[in-house]
């Protein structure tokens, strides 16, 4: 891995985050729209809702090697596809026991809300989140053997 | 009237003009879209950012361009101008006169050789006469249409024939033709929408500005090209003496507005105040340091416009000094410095240097337009704008002939936006009739079958202008992109959504055989559809195409770390590249339209919008919580022009009551919505299910009471304290009681601009002002205090205040920290202020206390707009999709909103706006199907063990379990494809087209690659 953070010495979390089409990507469009700056160690997948984000996709990406996770979608009552946070958020609480159990600190995975009209609440989460990342330092738990 | 003709004119390609052209071919009807200049884009296209967004205009604007540009039922004609209208409405005829471009757009290919060589350099008008063209010249980077034009006025070979021509032995495509003649086109219509826009104030006579002697005197238009990245210094904020950055830089308002002295421009501009702070905010964020020393001298600050309150609030916290004073003079100072002398709030002098001054002049009717009104026979104003009215707002003096934008009244680019579509409706009430008659059919090429071919990628990374390249490094990612596994092409382009750029891609796409293209530009929630089409058009499909967000959530969020953007950016672009690998070409999936609407809420707004629908023949369920139909315009007294609502509503309210198509339900709300576009299902209150295509959400708002807390003023104490209502009411009834009072006061922002309440409310100001003219008219000898904070009266509302204070109406200032006290002594008010410019406390002694109180929003907006799934802003309004350019569509598809439950306006803007919502509904109702989602959830059914958890978390019910084999199986026609079943599936036997599991981690392991 040849991260250009890490060729300067300084450890920086790797965080991916699912961020559902309707509500949190447009956040964290309207973050970038503000100009709100947040630290560069998260890298966006966009899903049309967390409700698609199963409990595999996030043990996937720790074990491809994510420091980190953040799943957000919709406000309660506000989800485009009518329900799918509210499953996403019951998945979320149940892999989080489950991971607590195996050994992965909680604060690696997150789960959040955040509206298309939150942009500088996006840039508060992503930063927020990294710096509890930063903290736990590299995620070593479940990553797959080279 | 026989059958009307099924196309339209419209004069002028701003945004208005272009807005009303894709509304109306969108819905079938043929355009003609005229255009003086040599590409469409008018002033939004010369603007650097937009407020109150920061959007990069040219960013959001250039996919309308490029849309209108291609639409095949929209006949672009630039160099154009009308020479005249005949006929009535329904059946116009035009001559336009098309003047020679002297280069053959069929031919040429936009590569610049002809501008290189050319010798003859030219003030470029585009950049406000700052930077040089050539006389070849594109009007800007990304013009609609991509085709050079020769100016005869400067061209050497022309004026001269036989003296140069160079351009036309360097052109490649032979395209160069000086034997170009002007053509007459006569154009046969059934109506005319003008949107002829407005010239910013030439300050030139105004000696005390000092501009046209000083250098760093400049224009508001002129600081815009300034910031620019297409600009004349590239967006590198150069002042012009010395071409130094400027780091302490002055703001005048009202040059060219408020002024009856000078300028002889009585009417306040509108947009002032608001682009003075957006340049004052960006010009810090351009500036090298980002410490730019920025203050704004003004007379009121008119930020009335939604989430305009909230923008100058961020602005004083961030630094901008705010002056309250008009400038005396502009002078000299040393090293071409500018030394500004003002008034200070207590009337001393004071003198300040500053390194550049802005002015910030006003919007006005171009005299040649001028010229063409009067040739058309359309009345203006004293102003010099189109003549219109409050209750009819798009219409002018003529019958068929329409306006928008900026012509009626100065205004901002959501309200021309709302204004065009609200014209375009006007024009489709006429010609509905003739539907679908005039238009053609767009045909793609068959896509090709890319099952079998091994994945060959394109990237095209995006500089869009510097807002990327400015922070990433694009030619290192393009160069990345090259060496990802089956990219056979990448390239780096300025603006990867110019038109130029989309016909390259199609070709490029054609040309290297892609059958997967990755843009790494801005978010796909704006420019998706755009590239998808291109796609398309290059005969592949759709679907075989992913963004990279390297704008939006890399190089504007990452500002200040240009090598950790870079990186970032490549990361996105590796991902995009792993994702589309995967992606496979999808079916075009539709549904069939139910060619009908639902109303909700009856107000002005409501009403406006059923009827719009209900005249072109669609039928209407109008829903009313209420007992009666009207809303709070029951209450309401009369326009700021003077036109009396109560006959205007008893009007509407028999038009509606007489409509066959119109199904009113009274004391009914909505309780149940399902379904999406083209076919919604509700559940009304009384049990009346309803099936309709679109929905338009008209709910209202709420005046707030102050029955309690700081701003109570003996509200519900004293019989003698009103909210503006109230005092309407009495009006109505034609009160005997308010004859003989001896002094009423005003109290303003009684709720609003208030941390609880952050926003201005902006009919208040216009509403007490005429209402204290009302009363003066009934009382002359009484005395009216206005308590204010700042007077908004924007546009042509200004002349009200004018005759306010021409008639003895006394405006006293007042702030935050010395709000009015309201006392009772012996049973009577006692209303104590202090006066800022006499610096003492005033004892006023009213018979009527008036409380302009904020306009709220309603309480249980949340409960519908979680039915239709439409979100809401902080303050409780209902939130568009975009502030700037889709002011009355909600991000869910089909449903539109109008009225006070967007945000407080007065009745002009919420009829307009309603009938802008009639027209954006027509889009879908008058098709037969709109598109579907193609992304669908499919069920491997060897791995299914009919568990059946995907059929009970889909809140679609999409997926359900076969009778006889016992597995899941999906609706297509239902599904939405968010993908909760797939989540949900304990065996891995469900997934959805193109975001399956595999997928998604590949793009996750992509970004771990190299992170």
């Amino acid at each position: 891995m040849n991260d250009i953070s890490k060729s300067k010495g300084a450890w920086e979390p790797k965080i991916i985050a699912f961020l559902c089409n309707w509500c949190s990507y447009a956040g964290a469009d309207l973050a970038g729209v503000s100009r709100y700056q947040y630290p560069p160690s998260i890298r966006i997948v966009r899903v049309p809702c967390s409700g698609r984000v199963s409990p595999n996709l996030i043990l996937d990406a720790l074990r491809s090697g994510a420091d980190g996770v953040l799943v957000s979608g919709c406000h309660p009552g506000d989800c485009h596809y009518i329900s799918g946070n509210y499953y996403a958020r019951r998945r979320f609480a149940l892999l989080k026991r489950f991971l607590e159990f195996v050994g992965v600190e909680p604060d690696r995975v997150n789960f959040t809300w955040i509206s298309a009209s939150e942009g500088e609440q996006f840039a508060q989460v992503a930063t927020e989140v990294t710096e509890r990342v930063r903290k736990l330092g590299p995620a070593t738990h479940l990553l797959k053997e080279f | 009237m026989s059958t009307p003709k099924g196309s339209v004119l419209v004069v002028g390609g701003g945004i208005a003009g272009v807005q009303a052209a894709l509304d109306l071919a969108d819905s079938g009807f043929y355009v003609h879209l005229v255009e003086k200049s040599a590409a469409i884009g008018g002033s939004m296209s010369q603007l650097d950012k937009t407020f109150p967004t920061n959007d990069c205009s040219a960013c959001i604007l250039s996919p309308k361009l490029v849309e209108c540009g291609r639409h095949l039922n929209i006949n672009l004609l630039t160099l154009s101008e009308v020479l005249s209208v005949d006929g009535e409405e329904g059946d116009f005829q035009v001559r336009v006169r098309q003047n020679p471009r002297y280069v053959d757009p069929e031919k040429c290919i936009a590569c610049g050789s002809c501008a290189e060589k050319c010798p003859k350099k030219v003030p470029n008008e585009f950049d406000m006469g700052l930077g040089k063209r050539k006389a070849i010249y594109l009007r800007y980077p990304q013009a609609v249409p991509l085709k050079y034009a020769i100016d005869p006025d400067h061209c050497i070979y022309l004026k001269k024939p036989g003296r140069c021509g160079f351009c036309e032995k360097v052109c490649p495509a032979d395209a160069i033709n000086f034997k170009d003649q002007p053509k007459e086109h006569l154009l046969n219509v059934g109506s005319v929408i003008l949107a002829l826009g407005f010239k910013p104030f030439d300050p030139s006579g105004l000696d005390f500005t000092g501009y046209g002697n000083l250098k760093n005197v400049v224009t508001s238009m002129e600081f815009e090209r300034l910031l620019s990245p297409s600009g004349p210094c590239q967006g590198h904020m150069e002042r012009p003496s010395d071409h130094q950055e400027p780091k302490k830089i002055a703001w005048l308002q009202c040059v060219g507005s408020r002024d009856i002295n000078r300028a002889c421009h009585g009417y306040c501009s509108s947009v002032c105040c608001m682009y003075a702070i957006k340049q004052a905010v960006i010009a810090r964020e351009h500036s090298s340091s980002g410490a730019v020393d920025a203050t704004v001298f003004y007379m009121d600050m008119r930020t009335h416009g939604k989430g305009f309150e909230a923008y100058y609030d961020r602005a004083r916290e961030e630094g901008i000094k705010f002056h309250r004073a008009r400038v005396h003079t502009v002078s000299p100072a040393e090293n071409d410095n500018l030394k500004v002398r003002y008034a200070g709030e207590n009337g001393d002098i004071r003198e300040d240097e500053f390194d550049l001054v802005v002015l910030s002049v006003g919007l006005a009717t171009d005299p040649q337009v001028i010229k063409l009104a009067n040739d058309l026979g359309i009345e203006l104003d004293s102003d010099s704008f189109a003549r219109t009215t409050c209750l009819r707002p798009v219409e002018t003096s003529r019958n068929g002939v329409f306006v928008c934008g900026a012509l009626a009244e100065p205004k901002d680019i959501p309200q021309s936006v709302m204004e065009a579509s609200a014209a375009a409706l006007e024009a489709e009430r006429i010609l509905y009739p003739s539907r679908w008659t005039e238009t053609k059919e767009k045909h793609f090429p068959k896509e090709r079958d890319v099952h079998a071919e091994p994945p060959r990628i394109g990237v095209f990374v995006c500089s869009c202008g510097i807002n990327i390249a400015g922070v990433v490094d694009v030619q290192a990612v393009t160069d990345y992109a090259w060496k990802l596994p089956g990219v056979v092409f990448a390239q780096n382009n300025l603006f990867t959504c110019s038109q130029d750029t989309i016909n390259q891609m199609a070709e490029t796409i054609k040309r290297e055989r892609l059958n997967r293209v990755v843009v790494a530009s801005c978010t796909p929630r704006t420019h998706e559809p755009l590239f998808q089409e291109t796609l398309r058009e290059a005969g592949i499909n759709k679907y075989l195409f992913e963004m990279a967000n390297i704008r939006d959530q890399d190089s504007w969020v990452h500002q200040r770390q240009p090598e950790a953007a870079t990186e970032k950016a490549k990361d996105l672009v590796r991902m995009a590249v792993a994702k589309v690998r995967g992606d496979d070409p999808l079916p075009y999936n539709t549904v069939p339209v139910i060619k009908s609407a639902m109303v909700i809420g009856s107000g002005v707004a409501g009403l406006t919008a059923a009827l719009s629908l209900a005249d072109q023949g669609f039928p209407v369920t109008l829903v009313e919580r209420k007992d009666r139909l009207g809303g709070h315009a029951h209450k309401f007294f009369r326009t700021w022009q003077g036109q009396e609502m109560q006959p205007y509503l008893s009007e509407l309210v028999s038009m509606v009551e007489a409509s066959d198509l119109i199904d009113v339900h009274l004391g009914t709300t909505v309780q149940d919505v399902s379904g999406s576009v083209g076919q919604f299902t509700s559940i009304l209150t009384d049990g009346t299910e309803v099936k309709h295509g679109v929905a338009i959400v008209a709910v209202g708002a709420e005046s707030f009471k102050p029955r309690e807390g700081r701003w109570n003023y003996l509200y519900g104490k004293n019989p003698n304290v009103h909210t503006l209502l109230e005092l309407d009411q009495r009006f109505i009834k034609d009160d005997p009681g308010l004859k003989g009072l001896n002094q009423a006061v005003f109290i303003h922002c009684v709720g609003s601009r208030v941390p609880e309440r952050p926003y201005c409310s902006r009919v208040c100001c216009t509403h007490a002002i005429d209402q204290a003219l009302h009363l003066k008219e009934m009382n002359p000898d009484m005395d009216i205090f206005m308590l204010y904070r700042d007077i908004r009266t924007y546009g042509k509302r200004e002349h009200l205040y004018q005759e306010a204070r021409a008639k003895g109406i006394i405006f006293i200032r007042y702030d935050l920290e010395n709000l009015p006290r309201v006392s009772e002594e012996n049973g009577s008010m006692v209303v104590k202020v202090r006066d800022p410019i006499i610096d003492a406390s005033v004892t006023l002694h009213p018979d009527l206390l008036i409380l302009a109180s904020a306009v709220r929003p309603r309480d249980d907006v949340g409960g519908l707009s979680k039915l239709f799934k439409c979100a809401m802003t902080g303050d409780g309004f209902l939130l568009e999709a975009h502030m700037k350019l889709r002011p009355v569509d909600f991000a869910t598809d089909g449903v539109y909103l109008a009225g006070l439950c967007h945000y407080p306006k007065p009745v002009e803007e919420t009829i307009a706006q309603a009938k802008a919502a009639a027209s954006r509904a027509g889009l879908v109702l008058s098709r037969d199907a709109v598109p579907a989602e193609s992304i669908t959830a499919v069920v491997n059914l060897q791995k299914c063990t009919g568990c059946a958890v995907c059929a009970r978390v889909c809140a679609y019910h999409a997926v359900n379990m076969d009778e006889n084999s016992g597995k899941a199986q999906v609706d297509t026609g239902l599904c939405k494809g968010c993908g909760a079943c797939v989540a949900g599936c304990r065996s891995d036997a469900i997934t959805l087209k193109n975001l399956g599991n595999e997928q998604i981690m590949a793009a996750v392991e992509a970004a771990m690659e190299d992170f």
